[in-house]
């Protein structure tokens, strides 16, 4: 087999994966998994607000409940020191 | 036209024949080149899916979520607060909330402990979410003891484990009856830790906030729109980070492929002069080189892309997990739905496939118009 031609069929093949993704991903946007569906029932019945994704402090386990000052309540003169908080972004307000 | 692809089938035989015999350098790039698009592609899907997932959980959130602050920290709210807020129009439902945290130092790790919403439980029995049972090696029908505000211990049989495909907002939750939540956190009657509201007309849902400001100076709204807004910033701003620190491979990427695409080699400027003499013409030498970056970003490109998509979708985005995912003792399991933002991958592509191919064709084309024989000599 010529070198294009293998170089050919390899490129269409992949080319054939690249859109199968891509309609996978229309397909799953226009239905919404029953994970996520169950899921977002329980956020409705008890009334969640967060991803439980840190867990460690209260504004990193709810950080759309806290109020700005809570990263530095623990004690006078506290500062961040949660690894999370190196990933949240600051409030808004600091970055302007 | 038959003729026209002939030509282009012979034109990337050639450019695979130059690849094969420069095989150490062609493979070190294309493998650079795909380890580069697989990295910003896995940052890419992950954070885009979860966003997605986030934003299609989160949407069920409550529309209006009331906080009393006292002295800058979040205070209980008594109950007639409610009856206050009953005056304002376009509030259809309104109730009270009671959760907290429960530091664990078995574990060393914070439950979030809410009351169960519809679900009446007995006051010794609780329902806790995957992580925790995970975590403390616990299942149906083993007691789980906590200690209360005033020292005394209580034990808590679980009745039900929350389903697990649910844990990206639940892995932390113990759900257990009112009145053990007051005895627990010494909470009197009357109060609750917030208070949620449902607004009738979505419209109207800033205004509301706006009234109850004016209402109750000491309370602090939080709307579901800000709610959503928040995490879309969270996944933005951890995106940016992860870019941040990949910034570093990428540049230097950035300047061995452009040394590589641009700075022809006295050797690849002979082979230019050469192929001139036999009697190509400009015009070939630049498709044959377009070929060479096309051949090599492309399938990159795919290549990347592809094994990213495995990579976020199938293994979890094991490689990266601690840094894309974050970190902490109750840590959700979960599994994200395969979604891909089309924006994004267009901007991966424009930004890696097209400046490859420029800063290959560029350099040829100033090469090519020169005459052979100066280009051999």
């Amino acid at each position: 087999m010529r070198r294009s031609n293998t170089f050919l069929v390899c490129l269409l093949v992949m080319l054939a994966g690249f859109f199968f993704t891509i309609f996978v991903s229309c397909f799953q946007q226009r239905q919404t998994p029953v994970a996520v569906v169950q899921a977002g029932n329980l956020v409705r019945e008890l009334g969640l607000t967060d991803l439980a994704l840190f867990t460690e402090a209260r504004y990193t386990r709810h950080p759309t409940q806290t109020d700005l000052h809570s990263p530095f309540q623990d004690h006078p003169g506290a500062i961040e020191h949660f690894p999370s908080g190196s990933i949240l972004p600051p409030p808004s307000g600091l970055l302007q | 036209m038959i003729s026209f692809l002939r030509k282009h089938k012979y034109l990337i035989d050639y450019t695979l024949s130059t690849l094969v015999r420069n095989k150490g350098k062609s493979f070190a790039l294309l493998t650079v080149y795909t380890l580069i698009i697989f990295m910003l592609a896995s940052v890419m899907l992950f954070t885009h899916a979860l966003r997605k997932e986030a934003v299609s959980m989160l949407e069920n959130s409550p529309e209006i979520i009331v906080q009393r602050l006292q002295a800058g920290r979040n205070a209980l709210v008594p109950e007639e607060y409610l009856q206050k807020i009953g005056k304002l129009r376009g509030v259809t439902q309104k109730s009270g909330r009671l959760w907290g945290y429960y530091y664990d130092p078995a574990v060393k790790a914070n439950y979030t402990v809410m009351t169960a919403g519809q679900a009446s439980l007995p006051i010794t029995e609780i329902i806790i979410g995957a992580g925790i049972a995970r975590t403390r090696g616990l299942s149906l029908g083993d007691y789980l003891t906590l200690r209360s505000q005033s020292g005394e211990a209580y034990s808590f049989k679980v009745s039900k484990l929350l389903d697990r495909k649910s844990e990206l907002v639940t892995t932390d939750l113990l759900l257990m009856s009112p009145l053990a939540f007051r005895r627990l956190f010494d909470i009197p009657e009357g109060f609750y830790s917030d208070l949620v509201l449902s607004v009738r007309n979505p419209r109207e849902v800033r205004k509301v906030a706006e009234k109850l400001v004016l209402l109750l100076p000491d309370s602090r709204p939080i709307l579901r729109e800000e709610i959503l807004r928040t995490y879309d910033s969270v996944f933005s701003w951890r995106q940016g980070v992860i870019f941040v620190l990949l910034m570093g491979s990428i540049l230097a990427f950035v300047i061995f492929a452009w040394d590589k695409a641009s700075g022809l080699s006295a050797e690849e400027r002979r082979e230019i002069g050469i192929l001139k003499a036999v009697g190509w013409e400009t015009s070939d030498v630049m498709r044959m080189k377009f070929w060479e970056g096309a051949i090599i970003s492309l399938v990159a490109f795919l290549l990347g892309y592809l094994a990213a998509y495995a990579h976020v979708f199938f293994a979890s985005a094991g490689l990266f997990e601690s840094v894309l995912k974050g970190w902490a003792v109750l840590y959700p399991r979960f599994q994200l739905t395969p979604i891909v933002d089309g924006l994004q991958l267009a901007t991966l592509f424009f930004f890696t496939v097209l400046p490859y191919i420029l800063a290959t064709i560029i350099p040829v084309w100033r090469t090519s118009i020169t005459d052979p024989d100066a280009v051999m000599r």
